[in-house]
């Protein structure tokens, strides 16, 4: 399985990381091993068989809609790496 | 009073022989003492742990009825979130993390009278067979300090098998429980999927992830892992049926069972010591009357491939909330929100977390998610059908639990192909989400080794009475690895 720059440069987009070209390529080279190794589950003839997404018999699982203790919000804002005790603060998305 | 074990000291503590808090301040002391050479530990909560302690014997001296922990010192996992209590998950971005709850099996080990001690450290988020990857320590083998304790779950190994705590808790995703147990000579379970709430467990693979407990023997591993056990409306994955009192049920003989050996799984990659130990393990359960049958799990050889597709595209999912607003490390923070979100991640995960990150999403990407992730799905349904089929033939499936013995430091690190293939005999395992424990057989070279005991879905029971039967034959429990006599001496 062939793992092209171009590849590695779209899926670093979508699962939003930062790397250094040499990280880029390192990369590009350890995803081409180990894609090359699981296209061996190829082999096998798989037609008319479910993907399994979850080992329990599904069911949906139902509660009642009651109101229950929640986390105050200085506690839910506590860890933020930046916040003005009422909201998340973020960089300016939207230009006046 | 560390160095015996759990059940015993607990009728102690409970007939107010000893009192909690000199066992605690016993057990901190050691544990610090031997931290400088195994670093097993991420954080320990020494004042903490006292004032419990305290509390817990000022309890039992009003004659209050107390849980079946009462007083006995525990570690958690750092990926297991302690309310108030720093839970970094061996990564950069979570290193100020302050939950703001406990876990359930945290309130539940509470609720029982167990005393937290400490976090352990792990691979970061989970992801690795070696405690390498943890953004803050290298933790090491108590049987040989130049060696890895297996992970992820490796602190919470290392502690109990160097006597830090008698007790603890990790996860297993594809054998982080189950391979550290094996390289620290310690029983390890991994309850069936559901088994255990995962509510406070912080997310790596959420359809295979399942919290397991460590312990020095049967019974103390059984008295743990029924405290943990149950459902929790938290977790909808949870099973509602109820928990068995396994640790009173452990000298009810097993009937003659018969044991399948996956002859056609081994074939592949499995060294001579650990194959050695096997056979050896085997006319172990035969001359306790069980008889050996083969079975085939012709797809299982193909868990490898199909595990490192879906826990990383559940991974690349879970891990999209460290985003560097809510919670954890931000970076960055000049430009828009887009640079704000790459900086952060690229600078908070390690390389194995990108690694897996970067594998799941392009697992899940338009024109590759049928080859990929959708036929990783449809493979595992068909590894769930071979044990089905198996374990309507056999009682149980006994199989070694790594292909190896314990690895040196550094040895697999630059080559995560090799590292992934510590896991070879755990994942099959976790993709059916059948439960199992490793339970020590031999000593190789001076290393621990680890057998699995497997069985069908909610048969803790079983196969905790059949690996009681194997500790009374063997006499492997409560081994006492070299750090000790460094120490002792």
């Amino acid at each position: 399985m062939k793992v092209t720059p171009e590849i590695v440069k779209h899926i670093a987009h979508l699962a939003r990381l930062e790397f250094s070209p040499e990280e880029l390529e390192k990369f590009r080279q350890q995803m081409e091993e180990l894609l090359s190794y699981f296209t061996k589950i190829s082999e096998l003839d798989t037609e008319g068989v479910p993907p399994t997404s979850g080992v329990l018999p599904l069911f949906n699982v139902m509660r009642e809609d009651e109101l229950g203790p929640t986390l105050a919000r200085d506690e839910a804002l506590k860890n933020a790496p930046d916040q003005d005790s009422v909201f998340f603060k973020i960089p300016t998305i939207l230009e006046e | 009073m560390i160095f015996r074990p759990a059940f015993e000291i607990l009728r102690e503590i409970r007939e107010r022989k000893i009192s909690s808090s000199e066992l605690v301040r016993a057990t901190l002391g050691w544990a610090h003492s031997v931290e400088e050479k195994l670093h097993a530990f991420l954080t320990l909560e020494d004042e903490g742990a006292l004032r419990r302690a305290e509390e817990i014997d000022r309890r039992l001296s009003k004659g209050e009825e107390m849980g079946p922990l009462a007083g006995l010192p525990v570690a958690v996992k750092d990926n297991i979130c302690t309310k108030g209590v720093r839970t970094t998950c061996g990564s950069r971005i979570l290193e100020n993390f302050l939950p703001p709850y406990n876990a359930t099996v945290v309130e539940k080990l509470e609720k029982a009278g167990a005393v937290i001690i400490g976090k352990t450290n792990c691979d970061e988020f989970a992801m690795g067979s070696s405690t390498e990857n943890s953004a803050f320590l290298k933790t090491a083998n108590p049987w040989d300090l130049r060696r890895v304790p297996g992970g992820s779950s490796g602190g919470s190994a290392a502690s109990v098998s160097a006597y830090q705590a008698h007790l603890s808790l990790g996860s297993d995703t594809g054998g982080s429980v189950r391979q550290p147990a094996s390289f620290c000579g310690l029983f390890g379970i991994k309850p069936t999927y559901g088994r255990v709430s995962r509510y406070g467990l912080v997310a790596f693979a959420s359809s295979l992830d399942q919290i397991g407990a460590f312990a020095r023997n049967v019974r103390d591993l059984a008295l743990i892992t029924e405290v943990i056990s149950g459902h929790d409306p938290k977790d909808s994955t949870s099973l509602p049926e109820p928990v068995p009192f396994y640790s009173r049920e452990l000298e009810v003989p097993p009937d003659r069972l018969r044991v399948g050996v996956p002859w056609d799984l081994l074939q592949e990659g499995l060294d001579s010591e650990v194959k050695e130990a096997f056979y050896k393990a085997l006319k172990v359960l035969e001359n306790s009357g069980f008889p050996i049958e083969e079975v085939s799990l012709p797809h299982a050889s193909y868990g490898l491939p199909t595990y490192y597709l879906i826990a990383p595209a559940e991974a690349s999912a879970n891990l999209a909330r460290y985003d560097g607003i809510r919670f954890g490390l931000r970076a960055g923070d000049k430009k828009d929100l887009i640079s704000l979100y790459k900086e952060t991640r690229g600078q908070g995960f390690g390389a194995e977390v990108k690694r897996r990150i970067m594998l799941g999403t392009f697992a899940l990407s338009l024109g590759y998610r049928d080859a990929f992730y959708v036929k990783a799905q449809k493979v595992r349904t068909l590894i769930r059908e071979d044990f089905e089929r198996a374990l309507r033939k056999v009682d149980l499936i006994a199989l070694p639990t790594a292909p190896t013995l314990p690895f040196q430091m550094g040895e697999k690190v630059q080559d995560p192909l090799s590292m992934y293939m510590s896991d070879l005999y755990t994942i099959p395992i976790s993709l059916a989400g059948l439960p199992a424990i490793s339970v020590p057989t031999a000593l190789e070279k001076g290393l621990p080794v680890g057998m699995q005991i497997v069985g069908p879905v909610l048969s803790e029971s079983l196969i905790f009475r059949v690996s009681y039967l194997f500790e009374q034959k063997s006499g492997m429990h409560d081994l006492k690895p070299p750090i000790l006599e460094d120490y002792c001496a």
